[in-house]
């Protein structure tokens, strides 16, 4: 059964010539699998992923037929109840730890604090779990991470924190936007590891959003590709390399390869037929 | 230009970067950070160089050395066989130019591209200025209707294209480009990463180019070099990097971790120090 179901979701801003719309039309149903969005700038999955915490600024107009996660409708929650969503039930991994990370506060305390607002005030448990959790990400000592600062760490450190502080709660969903893009490619994939460990284990849906198609093939099970607003082709990840449509065929098409070198690499030729409603 | 340097540019056996024990050291006594520790290497005329390395490696500070951006380096830097001094003087910035990784940071808010464009040949005292725009403008891939454009008028591609033209406008026979195309999309990249090929055939330009995509660097680059914690680890073509015939274990790692994702391939990677 589906964890997320959505239903022609759009997300509009307001601009000089009417709106501006980011999403347009989207349907998505995640279950207890690696759900990948890929596009580039301005495709949408950002906004989309955003949308379902209901954490776009108050000028932006989101429209849904249906947004229902694990039986709760999310198109009519309260603030209220969406305040016990988000966190516990559904969470996110920001892209930059260095600009999501409280820069005053211990490392600790930051993810004790995630503990105790969703799961009670005994203090104590809160250290022990989060201690547990830090060596989850593998954090090789936990005790000295625990009394650092944001400013302490490397970017992949402070990025497993993110991950212990997103996961502290036991969420069924895990949104994580660009979760490694800042960081080198050996630590993004040890990075990658941690999610797909923790992810496999506790039998978590994820939605994975990334710019990073070759990264996305290989890390989800189903890949959703996003342009101009839309989804224009949803696949299998390990058949992303078939794709039929001619935005992702460009998209692969236009990223240069080790093992196969080419003279000039295909430019994009975008169709204005691509942004029309599907 | 003087007599000297005339002679010097016509000798195509002229290096155009000669770097001996080059060191960059920042603080003192305990405390003191050695950003990069004696490296050496020669980048030939003509040829397109690459720097390759993770955060911290020291492959930036390479490049603003040489830029003359960085001036606590020891060690000996020849370009285009003239000992480069710390402090540079305005000529050479005509021989030596640098793009920058993020175009939305690089060029001037508030002022137009042809303004942008114009600066340069002003402080160089170029003739024939507003000539030079148009043709770097064309040989760039934008055409004149951009000359009055804000940078905030401009897409993320055509923003590094500004940034290119900008660096191209003094004629330099050294390009640096530091992380050129980490900030834009894959299909702007392919546009970047094209232009910067058809550039260097058409113009007499050696490039250096800095990035920790070895993709990138494999499809612009002639030859390598590998950097970790301020140490070349290894120096190869870019021939023997396709044909899988990096020898160091850290140059390996690279390669296995920017490929697909893998959860042995994961749990075997080491750090080097």
């Amino acid at each position: 059964m589906a964890l997320l179901e959505i239903e022609d979701l759009w997300v509009r801003f307001p601009g000089l010539r009417g709106p501006i719309e980011s999403v347009r039309s989207l349907d998505l149903s995640v279950g207890r699998e690696k759900l990948g969005i890929v596009g580039e700038s301005g495709s949408g999955k950002s906004c989309t992923g955003r949308s379902i915490l209901r954490l776009l600024p108050g000028y932006a107009s989101v429209t849904t037929r249906r947004m229902v996660f694990d039986g709760v409708d999310l198109a009519h929650a309260s603030e209220r109840d969406m305040r016990g969503i988000r966190g516990r039930r559904i969470s996110m991994i920001m892209q930059d730890p260095k600009f999501s990370l409280n820069p005053v506060m211990t490392i600790g305390r930051q993810i004790a604090e995630a503990y105790l607002v969703h799961a009670g005030d005994d203090s104590r448990a809160a250290r022990r779990k989060a201690l547990e959790m830090l060596a989850a990400v593998r954090i090789r000592a936990p005790e000295r991470i625990y009394d650092a600062y944001p400013h302490e760490l490397s970017g992949g450190m402070g990025q497993r924190v993110m991950i212990a502080m997103m996961l502290i709660t036991d969420p069924d969903l895990l949104i994580a936007d660009e979760p490694c893009s800042a960081l080198d490619v050996t630590v993004q994939m040890q990075v990658l590891a941690i999610i797909d460990d923790l992810v496999q284990r506790r039998g978590m849906g994820l939605i994975f959003i990334s710019h990073d198609l070759n990264l996305v093939a290989s890390f989800c099970d189903r890949v959703a590709v996003m342009y101009g607003g839309q989804i224009v082709e949803t696949c299998a990840a390990a058949a992303l390399h078939e794709a039929r449509h001619p935005y992702t065929r460009g998209l692969l098409a236009a990223l240069p390869r080790i093992d196969a070198p080419v003279a000039a690499l295909p430019v994009l030729d975008r169709d204005p037929a691509w942004l029309e409603l599907l | 230009m003087s007599a000297t340097e005339q002679t010097a540019a016509e000798d195509v056996a002229l290096k155009a970067v000669e770097a001996s024990d080059l060191s960059v050291v920042y603080g003192q006594g305990d405390k003191a950070v050695h950003a990069v520790k004696g490296i050496s290497f020669t980048v030939g005329d003509g040829e397109t160089f690459g720097i390759v390395g993770e955060s911290g490696s020291g492959k930036s500070t390479v490049l603003r050395v040489l830029a003359g951006l960085n001036r606590a380096w020891t060690g000996r830097l020849l370009i285009r066989g003239r000992e480069a001094e710390k402090r540079r003087p305005r000529r050479s910035y005509r021989i030596v130019q640098m793009v920058f990784q993020d175009p939305y940071g690089s060029l001037h808010p508030r002022q137009t591209v042809e303004r942008i464009l114009l600066e340069g040949p002003m402080i160089q005292d170029m003739d024939d200025r507003h000539r030079r725009v148009q043709r770097v403008l064309y040989d760039v891939g934008l055409g004149k209707e951009f000359l009055y454009r804000y940078p905030h008028q401009l897409s993320g591609g055509q923003r590094q294209r500004v940034a290119i033209a900008r660096a191209l406008i003094l004629e330099p026979r050294l390009l640096l480009l530091d992380e050129p195309t980490s900030a834009l999309d894959v299909s702007v990249q392919a546009e970047i990463l094209n232009l910067l090929r058809e550039l260097r055939g058409r113009r007499r330009l050696s490039c250096i180019l800095v990035s920790h995509n070895l993709a990138v660097v494999a499809h612009v680059c002639d030859r390598l070099i590998v950097m970790n914690e301020g140490r070349i680890v290894e120096q190869l073509e870019v021939a023997a990097l396709r044909d899988g015939a990096a020898q160091h274990p850290y140059t390996r790692q690279l390669l296995r971790a920017s490929g697909p994702y893998d959860r042995a391939t994961a749990a075997g990677l080491v750090t080097y120090d």
